[in-house]
């Protein structure tokens, strides 16, 4: 049985004989603008089929809604006013307060990528600590949230059919031609990433076929379906189809280790800046899922963005489910002895 | 709390997100509404000062995903403990010699453990590829397991089931020389078949359990105790059905068991869940099955105790039984699946349980860091 919690090196752990170094996401959110070219890369790349209709759903520039079976990178947009603002710098100034590990202390301005490019305004004077360098009134957040590849993941745990395995390269994939789509990974993500793909026969109102303005047939219906962190492109070195077109390198891709040492090179530049709102996602080994191979710097609460707050991988509770299940049926076996040695007293 | 001319054409708000008592419990927040009303016009701005109450999501979106199950497989939780507790009870029939319950039970058995197994192959999204269930064998997949199970309990009640109805047929099912081998195996195969129920009943709690679904997973400590209550109530109601009075007295004895084991454990479940994420098992839909069930229980199991002699009564309170053990998986089935629709049985209690282990010390576990 492999390891059900704590930190560890995943691809070891799913003892790969040529374990190739843990690869994974930087999504920092503070240079994001929101353009969604990672969301249209993603789905050319792996020829993903359209999810339902085209539809405005009210939430800001966010039409795309969640991430599933056919949409494996999301852009969230949140509209937020001053008060809110002010919230998010207070909770990101409790979460150093309290102390949280930091390891690795800042050196240095930006990287040579140039993270602070295009979104967050430049301070080259370092404005006093009350003095945000954003619009104080008002801020649009965005973020492209994709699969978090878990150091423990739910999916793969409860997946019974072996179609998800751990990549050499310590990331969650899924073998389309495996999975008979019993549903189970779904329950299990504590994300709300995977999904199983549907046709959407019930309101069957896009059009498909091979001409022009009707949709291609959906591949691998009825599969459970989420991001590979394009394993097929890590095979040839490439980097992820979002990775390589987002234009400001709001998403960085690269070994996981790195990328968890440029996130907090990052948050704390903008601590510096006084933008205390910044706070890393997923860079914490010891948290429930073991930390994530994607990892986020967000600028508010998680479940603002739709994250869990403090998600937990439920298998790390296994071993103790399954005593419990273990009593419960002894007891049943039990119930039934009594019930028929009861009657010979 | 409109304060944007734009807020009548967001999408509704999911219901039943209100507390129950309603103790200042703010609703579901749209993130993205906060900028529409940078002065903070409206009234739930100043709850926010209560910070217990304090939920934000991204637009009343669920956080996690609710598994794609449809009620088959809340029919198949029901059938599955109905055919584990048939096994067991026609295993101490065999054992004391009781033929007719031992008949009923193992018929009872594979009956229901078919039709379960066909309802999970159907809920399947490519139920051509069922087989490959049986691909791998997973310790850390309950769904695995379970298959594992189902397969070895679904092998010897086929036997034992067989056996029974070559005896009611007259022996006219053309075996051939196979009969006296069948009735070799009969024995050891309803054994093996009732050492397989009890887990064939039980499995399937933990496999709700290990979801991140809020319901299933927050109940990991009572669900397996509810769920082999509830089987074994089904199973005995089953035989108080279809057996004279006369041979069903040990069926009797475990409805009576089940049901108060059921009373036992549903209750020590709804009160040891956290409170937020115990509104889905006592609000709406949910919350009419589970508490239809435990009047049935507990007609049921009265039935029996006062009226278990008399064929008619027995019928009765068997049929009652059935219907609570069904109305018990139905109820805990979709509430849980409610649960995962609703992103404030996702956050609450995480905000609440981070809250409490930083209030104890404990800082070094948070999924957000500060670096």
């Amino acid at each position: 049985m492999p390891q059900l919690a704590g930190p560890t090196d995943p691809a070891a752990d799913a003892r790969w004989p040529d374990v190739k170094p843990r690869k994974g996401f930087f999504t920092d959110t503070s240079i994001c603008i929101g353009c969604k070219a990672c969301e249209v890369a993603c789905k050319e790349w792996n020829h993903n089929p359209r999810d339902g209709d085209l539809d405005l759903l009210g939430s800001s520039y966010d039409n795309t809604g969640a991430l599933g079976a056919s949409t494996w990178r999301h852009v969230a947009f949140i509209e937020q006013g001053g008060e809110r603002i002010d919230e998010a710098r207070a909770t990101g100034r409790a979460l150093v307060d309290l102390g949280m590990p930091t390891v690795g202390p800042p050196s240095g301005g930006p990287t040579a990528s140039g993270p602070t490019a295009a979104g967050a305004p430049a301070a080259p004077a370092g404005p006093a600590p009350d003095m945000p360098p954003d619009t104080p009134e008002f801020r649009w957040l965005m973020s492209s949230d994709v699969c978090k590849h878990c150091t423990h993941a739910g999916c793969l745990d409860v997946c019974p059919t072996g179609a998800l395995f751990r990549t050499e390269f310590g990331t969650v994939v899924v073998q389309a031609d495996v999975c008979n789509g019993c549903g189970t990974c779904v329950a299990g993500c504590p994300f709300g990433v995977v999904e199983r793909r549907t046709d959407g026969t019930a309101a069957p109102k896009a059009k498909r076929g091979p001409r022009k303005g009707e949709q291609p047939d959906v591949p691998n219906l009825g599969v459970a379906q989420k991001c590979t962190l394009c394993y097929d492109r890590l095979l040839d070195d490439q980097t992820p189809a979002c990775a390589q077109t987002c234009p400001t390198t709001s998403i960085k891709f690269g070994d996981h280790d790195e990328m968890v040492a440029l996130a907090r090179e990052r948050v704390s530049e903008l601590h510096a800046q006084g933008r205390t709102e910044a706070r890393l996602y997923g860079a914490n080994e010891l948290d429930g899922v073991g930390g994530t191979g994607s990892v986020f710097l967000l600028l508010d609460e998680p479940e603002v963005y739709g994250l869990p707050p403090d998600p937990r991988v439920p298998t790390a509770d296994l071993p103790r489910m399954f005593r419990q299940a273990g009593l419960a049926a002894a007891g049943m076996a039990a119930a039934a002895a009594l019930a028929f040695l009861g009657g010979r007293r | 709390m409109t304060a944007s001319e734009y807020d009548s054409v967001r999408p509704p708000e999911p219901a039943g997100r209100r507390r129950r008592g309603g103790r200042g419990g703010r609703g579901a927040r749209p993130a993205g509404a906060d900028g529409a009303r940078p002065g903070g016009a409206d009234g739930a701005r100043e709850a926010a000062m209560v910070p217990e109450a304090q939920f934000t999501s991204y637009y009343g979106r669920p956080v996690v995903k609710a598994a794609p199950w449809g009620p088959g497989i809340a029919g198949y939780l029901f059938l599955g403990g109905v055919a584990g507790g048939s096994a067991v009870l026609g295993a101490g029939a065999q054992l004391s010699g009781r033929l007719t319950l031992q008949r009923n039970c193992r018929l009872a058995a594979l009956g229901a453990v078919s039709v379960g197994a066909v309802a999970l192959v159907e809920d399947l999204g490519r139920p051509e590829r069922f087989v490959n269930m049986l691909r791998v064998i997973k310790l850390t997949s309950p769904m695995s397991l379970g298959s594992w199970i189902l397969s070895a309990f679904s092998a010897g009640a086929a036997v034992a089931a067989a056996a029974e109805v070559d005896r009611m047929t007259g022996e006219r099912l053309p075996l051939g020389p196979l009969r006296s081998a069948l009735r070799l195996v009969e024995g050891p195969a309803g054994l093996e078949a009732a050492a397989f129920g009890p887990f064939l009943a039980v499995y399937t709690a933990v496999l709700l359990a290990d979801t991140s679904t809020p319901t299933w997973n927050h109940a990991h400590d009572e669900l397996p105790f509810v769920f082999v209550s509830s089987a074994s109530l089904a199973a005995a109601g089953l035989a108080m059905v279809t057996t004279p009075a006369t041979e069903a007295a040990p069926a009797r004895r475990l409805a009576v068991l089940g049901v108060i084991g059921d009373l036992v454990a549903t209750r020590v479940m709804h009160r040891r869940m956290d409170p937020v994420v115990a509104e889905t098992l006592h609000d709406g839909r949910p919350g009419i099955l589970l508490r239809l069930s435990e009047a049935l229980a507990v007609a049921g199991g009265i039935g029996t105790v006062l009226g278990g002699r008399r064929r008619g009564v027995a019928a009765a309170s068997g049929l009652a039984l059935l219907a609570a053990s069904a109305l018990t998986r139905f109820g805990v089935f979709e509430a849980g699946i409610r649960s995962a629709k609703d992103p404030r049985y996702t956050i609450e209690p995480q905000k609440r349980r981070l809250a409490a282990r930083r209030a104890a010390g404990v800082t070094d576990d948070s999924i957000t860091t500060a670096g």
